[in-house]
């Protein structure tokens, strides 16, 4: 199968493209010569099937940064059949130098000017026939956002992938240390086929910006925007959730439990109780999800997330950390693992651990599942949306705590240099495509983890067959009486127990695995819950849900990118320290004041 | 040109010393090799206009454009870029 690689500076809309180039329907994989994974797709394209793979977003083919060297190592190992080069047009002055590089290495090169609509505002005029003449390679205007361009440049893609690659430069690194030469050719280019206006016009970004990033109100702004939307989340999607929930109940008993009545008794226990109570409780969040990550790809996509750097970078300077730490922390509010992958941006190590040390704190998506569940079930409307909001401030300071007590062990003394991309308002069809990426992702993730945990809680609280099913003649019940001495201190009983830890392999099996303990499902487990607990216990369990690990599979990325296992297992100490510390402090402090 | 160069070398006015509104020709880049060609791929090259657009609040970074971009960078590597003014 013929490869296309996707090559780009970042903020050049190369992910955009790649999204609509291959529909969505992407795969994450893991490639010779690299240890990350990419993610690619597959299309059909001028009746062969070619395979697409988005390279990570470079400025430079000879940098130093992880990012850079994956690109150089996967052009090394797996020569693709041609290099799709995404520039954006406003900037096409300063990121031409990328396409000349990669002009050098010989590679069959289609060039695809970005963001044309964008150009145009600035009076930028770019005459793509005579760049295409001078560089001697196919060059198309388009706007990826709005597809327009778009039929012409996939024509010309099927056309060039139909010839060989020229061949591939053996000694890549000597070939590219030529920066005089790329220099005097990018000017000469220039010169002849881009004309740039001396001043540019004032444009609606500087006009935001002059609010958003104002010196004194930027900051109140931003957490006032943040809590907005945190608020939105919650207010429209815990219904839906309650909704979904009652509708999947009603399912059970009007069609399930019927069609399964001939089963022997243990036969039907698990597969109503355990499997179907299990998967539905984690089903209900689905339209959550949904909503959580429309919004996130609204705020991803806007460029108000590299405003939130600007802002914050001072605060976070005086944690050893730098804007961009701050950036990752939101980006981890979705989950935790690409948060944790984005550091590689960051050439310091110590500065790239001491911000992977604070991403596991950040209230993960698959958190505020249990905590929307738990805040709705025992506290009053009014009171649930401000409760939610704390626990977010307790993420935070979680993660600012964590940052100034170990921002000794790791100094270091990055430059901070990042762009400042102009606002851009997303498309409908972008947040959706991000959204069902999420839910896919989110479905994956159920049929896995959720069903064989759901099903494991089942039979630990339903085992010996002769135990009172929940109760402490079970295996589950055993555990939680071991563990008992540790978690009484925080109130925290035998049951809650073990839904923490099953919550150590994913949080979405926190809710479902309350539901497979209880045997209910929806508002009959919310009432089953608030007859158990009290409010101090439910916030205690909470702060530990929240503190205490993240899931395996952002344990696991920890170590992938630390490339350290005594890293990762400190991540997980320290974490589950601290949670039961807050959760000690919290649940005593309240008992003492008479809660 | 030639004069101006010289002038700014001698009082060494970095992109620190700039207040918001102002615009200036880059001079040099004393920076490590890394640092100097980020700053580069960004478009931070001698010879080129700069406009500081902003401060952040509590000492926090620079707002700069160059062109048709902008970038957000920390006064310890403003202070690496010397320029001149007008």
């Amino acid at each position: 199968m013929k490869r296309i690689a996707l090559l780009g500076m970042p903020n050049t809309g190369k992910s955009t493209l790649f999204n609509r180039m291959t529909g969505g329907a992407a795969r994450v994989g893991n490639w010779p010569g690299i240890t990350v994974e990419l993610l690619s797709g597959k299309i059909l394209l001028g009746g062969d099937m070619v395979e697409i793979i988005d390279l990570p977003g470079i400025y430079d083919l000879h940098g130093f940064s992880d990012d850079e060297q994956v690109v150089r190592h996967f052009l090394h190992d797996n020569v693709p059949d041609l290099a799709l080069v995404i520039l954006n047009a406003t900037q096409i002055e300063r990121q031409m130098s990328l396409l000349l590089q990669l002009k050098q290495l010989n590679l069959n090169v289609v060039v695809l000017l970005n963001m044309a609509d964008e150009a145009r505002k600035y009076g930028i005029t770019i005459d793509s026939k005579k760049m295409a003449e001078m560089l001697d390679m196919p060059v198309f205007l388009l706007s990826g956002k709005y597809g327009n361009g778009y039929p012409e440049a996939l024509q010309a893609i099927a056309k060039a992938l139909r010839y060989p690659t020229p061949g591939m430069a053996e000694q890549l690194r000597s070939q590219l240390e030529q920066d005089e030469h790329l220099e005097a050719e990018m000017a000469r280019v220039l010169q002849h086929a881009v004309q740039i206006p001396a001043q540019m016009p004032e444009h609606l970004s500087d006009k935001l910006d002059r609010v958003m990033l104002h010196p004194w109100l930027g900051l109140p702004l931003f957490f006032g925007i943040m809590y907005l939307l945190f608020q939105a989340i919650f207010l429209l999607g815990q219904p839906l959730q309650l909704w979904v929930g009652d509708a999947l109940g009603w399912l059970r008993s009007a069609a399930l439990e019927p069609a399964v009545g001939w089963l022997p008794a243990i036969a039907q226990g698990l597969l109503l109780d355990g499997l179907y109570n299990g998967v539905a409780t984690v089903a209900a969040f689905v339209p959550l999800i949904i909503l959580f990550f429309l919004f996130m790809a609204m705020v991803e996509d806007s460029g108000y997330l590299s405003r939130a750097a600007f802002l914050m970078d001072a605060l976070m300077a005086k944690m050893g950390l730098d804007g961009r730490g701050f950036v990752m922390l939101l980006m981890g509010f979705g989950c935790n693992v690409p948060a944790l992958m984005g550091t590689r941006v960051m050439r310091s190590r110590s500065l790239r651990l001491l911000t992977m040390l604070i991403i596991p704190f950040s209230l993960c998506s698959a958190r505020l599942q249990v905590f929307v569940f738990i805040t709705a079930a025992l506290f009053s409307p009014a009171a649930a949306p401000v409760v939610l909001f704390s626990l977010y401030l307790f993420s935070f300071g979680a993660a600012i705590l964590t940052a100034l007590l170990f921002k000794g062990r790791y100094q270091n003394n990055e430059p901070f240099v990042l762009e400042l991309p102009p606002y851009r308002l997303p498309t409908l069809r972008q947040m959706l495509l991000r959204g069902w990426q999420e839910v896919s992702h989110f479905l994956r993730r159920a049929s896995k983890f959720i069903v064989a945990g759901v099903v494991l809680v089942w039979l630990l609280t339903n085992l010996p067959p002769a135990a009172t099913p929940g109760g402490t003649d079970t295996i589950a019940g055993m555990i939680g009486s071991l563990l008992h001495p540790l978690f009484a201190p925080i109130g925290i009983d035998e049951q809650l127990t073990i839904a923490l830890i099953f919550g150590f392999v994913a949080k979405e099996i926190v809710i479902g695995a309350l539901a497979v303990i209880y045997g209910q499902v929806g508002d009959a487990l919310g009432s089953a819950l608030a007859q158990q607990l009290d409010w101090v216990q439910a916030y205690s369990f909470m702060l530990f849900t929240l503190i205490y690990t993240p899931c395996l599979s952002a344990i696991a990325t920890l170590r992938n990118e630390a490339k350290s296992t005594r890293f990762a297992a400190f991540v997980i100490v320290w974490s589950l320290a601290l949670a039961w510390l807050v959760s000690f402090l919290f649940y005593q402090s309240a008992r003492a004041l008479g809660y | 040109m030639d004069a101006t160069l010289n002038h700014s070398i001698m009082s060494s006015l970095t992109l620190a010393h700039l207040h918001p509104g102002d615009s200036a020709t880059i001079v040099a880049i004393h920076a490590e090799e890394s640092l100097h060609l980020r700053l580069q791929a960004l478009g931070l090259r001698s010879g080129k206009r700069i406009e500081l657009i902003r401060q952040a609040s509590f000492a926090g970074p620079l707002q700069v454009r160059i062109g048709t971009t902008d970038v957000m960078l920390r006064r310890n590597e403003a202070a690496k870029i010397t320029v001149c003014k007008a």
